[in-house]
């Protein structure tokens, strides 16, 4: 029985043996762990190492919380070059593609100028003051686009120049491989960052959503399990789904409101030139007051509430929960049957217990797209301080046929107060 | 002659690509039927082969140019629906060559998907651009509005399907093949779809930014060619052995001149110079405007050096021309690389051409595989030395803010045009 996976391996590349064996278990835990847990048995010495990990994992992401904005940014940029690091290692053992001719530069220097366009583009916003003052920086931002751009095609040029006439399709294949990475774990990145000079509050509550769905439904798969979900992941299974759903809904319930008091997470996040520190401080925005919610009939029975006081955020807290729950696992899933197309057990090593950063990241992956696309389309429109600066740089008739058009609709509106003259 | 020798040569290299098994050679090739039209076979039955080549390359050339010069003609709306048909072949093309690649015609779902996630992505390019322009149109039809206002969540909603569809049709002895045919249909995407999006971009400044830049990547084609076909001697490229360093440096300075020809003569008109503005009372597209000065004559003073070569002092040109140069330019130093990865490609995946649609050409990606990496730089170079950002879109987003984030940013602008003088004592706070 010839199944068209074997006929892949023989049309794929050069040998049969392409298929990289499974990397041998490589044990990274740390010895001290292994002696503390030497007379357990196997599977509770496991549970033991994956709890310990996971708590010294959260413990590390409350620590980073309170050093600050700029350090989230750092670990979000750390945790993207991992992440895209783990996936080329991947696509090089699959092709055996050590040894192509200048492609691990090209594959960095991708990186690289996908980057440096992303950060041009958003970051640059936020530290408009900043840039004003030099006039280095201000040529860079004007021609931004052109910039990147030219940086880009040189790679591109770079990649045609390389090509070799016996590796073709393998070149070919991992320009692919780059390309659709790069797309995944940069957009995903860059979003996080969006999100975070939102408020930390919307870069906080999403992805403890993820990791709350992620451990309830493992324990409930663990003591109720019994309906497998999908043939993808055996082990997950539909209790652990539904009591992961519920759980987490709860818990970002909770968790939202014990963050919508605090002016450090709920305000966007403002570079102060003067200080050169980012700022956290500002007038909570009518997200974050509480609000007095009439209890739907239903509830109050089971309740014994008529009112209660919430902060509105707690409403949004349900949607951002909801998709964790129901949506976010799919990622989890395309990253399962990725790692079964390619045979391989984890992305990487480099989580005793968890894997690679990726198998930790992989539910995130549409979370930070939902966030997104979320706040734009029902928290605020676009960003104030950006309409501006692209209004300043229009030419002055421009900016003249602007106003004017602007200034009827406010009079319109009864924003602004019809002048007497002209 | 030529050219069918040395791709023999590589067909019979079972290079590591291959995986020396001739069978997969042969049924991976597109296969060559000959799409001549019987007219032209007759026509031609006397000649040999290779002038019958040339004759039918020649024929079809004109009757592509023909058809460019009657959609011209025939305005904007036709122009957005051609190049949108375009589109749709050319992502056609290159899954199908995915298909034969990975003999994956019985996947289950995937055809459908494919079409699925074109579709999307096309609905999401639309609604951010081509809504500007009908910003009136949209405004006044409920409906419309409401798409246009969550269109991001719409958008993102609707690729959230086509994803979990896919996680879902995850078919146990499958998985490499279809995460090979998902990663190949989002790179197509991302080449076909962006690039013709920026087109349309490019045609709404104005039908010259269209034009012109398009012209100068088939005029170096058919230079480069023909330069290459009467003096070429020196390769230029291992990947395509025909291209000559004749024919490259002949092509840009044929490309150069042209651009500087064809800009002059089309500035003079203002349909080609105006942005297209979709004029709401008479439901169509309309080009007229005042001509702003990039297409108003200046006098120049031509450098010393070549004053002596051409006997005048100072020469009258539109300053559309001289960015007309930077066109050129691009369209015959880096526009090959476009042509030349779409050799690449053919060659890895050992296919002759992208397609048979047209006849002595191959398919419609063959002929736009050099336009590639112009619509974007051509987007790219406006965007950052034309003009700013588009005063329409932006009075858009103003309209979605907050009253008083909008009495904020009004009070800045007038401020600031005070500043400049532009605004004087006219206006009363």
């Amino acid at each position: 029985e010839v199944d068209l996976e074997e006929r892949l391996h023989e049309l794929d590349l050069r040998s049969d043996s392409d298929i990289p064996d499974v990397p041998p278990p490589t044990d990274s835990t740390p010895e001290i762990l292994k002696r503390a847990l030497s007379g357990l048995s196997a599977r509770w010495k496991n549970w033991w190492i994956r709890g310990i990990l996971s708590l010294a994992m959260i413990s590390g992401f409350f620590l980073i919380i309170y050093l600050g904005s700029f350090m989230l940014m750092l670990l979000v940029l750390s945790i993207q070059v991992k992440c895209y690091h783990e996936i080329i290692t991947i696509g090089y053992r699959v092709y055996h593609s050590y040894d192509l001719p200048w492609f691990r530069s090209l594959s960095w220097y991708f990186l690289l100028c996908v980057n440096y366009f992303f950060y041009g583009e958003t970051v640059a916003d936020y530290f408009a003051t900043f840039v004003q003052r030099r006039e280095q920086l201000q040529f860079l931002i004007r021609y931004h686009r052109f910039i990147s751009f030219a940086l880009y095609l040189t790679g591109f040029c770079m990649f045609v120049l390389s090509l070799v006439k016996k590796h073709y399709r393998l070149q070919f294949y991992m320009f692919a491989w780059t390309h659709v990475t790069l797309l995944i774990t940069v957009t995903q990145s860059h979003l996080v960052i969006q999100n975070l000079f939102e408020g930390m509050i919307w870069f906080l509550v999403p992805i403890s959503s993820v990791i709350c769905n992620d451990i309830t439904a493992y324990i409930f798969g663990f003591f109720f399990g019994r309906t497998p979900l999908i043939k993808l992941s055996p082990k997950k299974t539909w209790e652990g789904f539904i009591g992961g759903f519920f759980s987490t809904v709860v818990f970002g319930f909770i968790f939202s409101y014990f963050l919508a008091q605090h002016q450090y997470f709920v305000c966007p996040v403002e570079y102060n030139s003067e200080t050169n520190r980012f700022v956290t401080e500002c007038e909570p925005s009518e997200l974050f007051q509480m609000k007095k919610y009439s209890v739907p009939p239903l509830f109050q029975a089971v309740l014994g509430w008529e009112t209660v006081n919430m902060y509105p955020f707690q409403m949004h807290s349900f949607a951002l929960s909801t998709f964790a729950s129901l949506i976010g696992p799919f990622g989890g899933f395309f990253a399962s049957g990725f790692k079964r197309a390619f045979k391989i057990k984890d992305f990487a090593d480099t989580i005793p217990g968890h894997g690679g950063i990726m198998d930790r990241f992989d539910c995130q992956y549409l979370m930070a797209t939902f966030v997104h696309v979320y706040i734009t389309s029902f928290i605020r429109g676009p960003n104030p301080s950006k309409l501006l600066k692209q209004l300043l740089i229009l030419q002055p008739e421009q900016q003249l046929s602007v106003y004017k058009t602007l200034k009827s609709h406010l009079v319109e509106k009864g924003i602004l107060q019809p002048s007497l003259r002209g | 002659l030529q050219e069918s020798e040395s791709e023999n040569k590589l067909d019979g290299e079972t290079a590591s690509d291959s995986e020396g098994k001739s069978d997969f050679g042969g049924s991976s090739a597109v296969p060559t039927s000959d799409d001549t039209p019987e007219v032209l076979n007759r026509a031609l039955s006397n000649l040999s082969s290779r002038w019958k080549n040339w004759w039918v390359r020649g024929i079809l050339t004109l009757a592509m140019i023909t058809f460019f010069f009657i959609i011209i003609y025939l305005g904007p709306m036709v122009l957005m629906t051609i190049v949108m048909c375009v589109q749709i072949k050319c992502f056609h093309e290159i899954i199908t060559i995915g298909y034969n690649v990975y003999h994956s015609y019985d996947l289950p779902w995937f055809r459908t998907l494919s079409w699925y996630f074109l579709l999307c992505v096309n609905y999401f390019f639309y609604g951010e651009t081509v809504t500007d322009y009908f910003f009136t149109l949209v405004q006044r039809e409920e409906p419309l509005r409401i798409l246009s206002k969550y269109h991001r969540f719409i958008s993102f909603a609707l690729y959230l399907t086509g994803f979990c569809m896919f996680v879902l049709s995850l078919v146990k002895k499958h998985y490499r093949l279809q995460f090979y045919m998902f990663g190949w249909t989002h790179v197509t995407l991302l080449i076909v779809v962006t690039q013709s999006h920026l087109i349309i971009h490019n045609l709404f400044e104005g039908m010259i930014w269209f034009i012109v830049p398009i012209s100068c990547v088939i005029c170096n084609d058919i230079m480069a060619y023909m330069f290459g076909f009467f003096f070429g001697r020196t390769p230029l490229i291992k990947l395509s052995p025909k291209k000559t360093w004749e024919g490259f440096i002949g092509g840009f300075f044929s490309t150069v001149l042209f651009g500087l020809l064809l800009s002059y003569v089309m500035s003079g008109y203002r349909c080609f110079t105006c942005p297209v503005e979709f004029n709401n009372d008479t439901n169509s597209f309309t080009v007229d405007c005042e001509p702003s000065e990039l297409f108003q004559l200046q006098e120049y003073n031509i450098p010393v050096v070549l004053q002596s070569v051409l006997g005048w002092k100072t020469v009258r040109m539109y300053p559309f021309q001289i960015h007309s140069i930077a066109l050129s330019t691009f369209a015959s130093l880096i526009g090959p690389f476009g042509g030349f990865f779409a050799s690449g490609f053919k060659r890895a995946f050992k296919i002759k051409d992208f397609a048979n649609t047209i006849p002595g050409h191959g398919g419609i990606m063959d002929r736009f595989d050099c336009q590639y990496l112009m619509a974007t730089f051509v987007n790219v170079y406006i965007a950052s030395f034309i003009r700013g950002p588009n005063p329409s879109k932006l009075i858009q987003q103003f309209l979605t803010l907050r009253p008083d984030q909008q009495l904020h940013i009004f009070n800045t602008l007038k401020a600031h045009l005070v500043d400049r003088g532009v605004l004087g004592s006219l206006e009363d706070a």
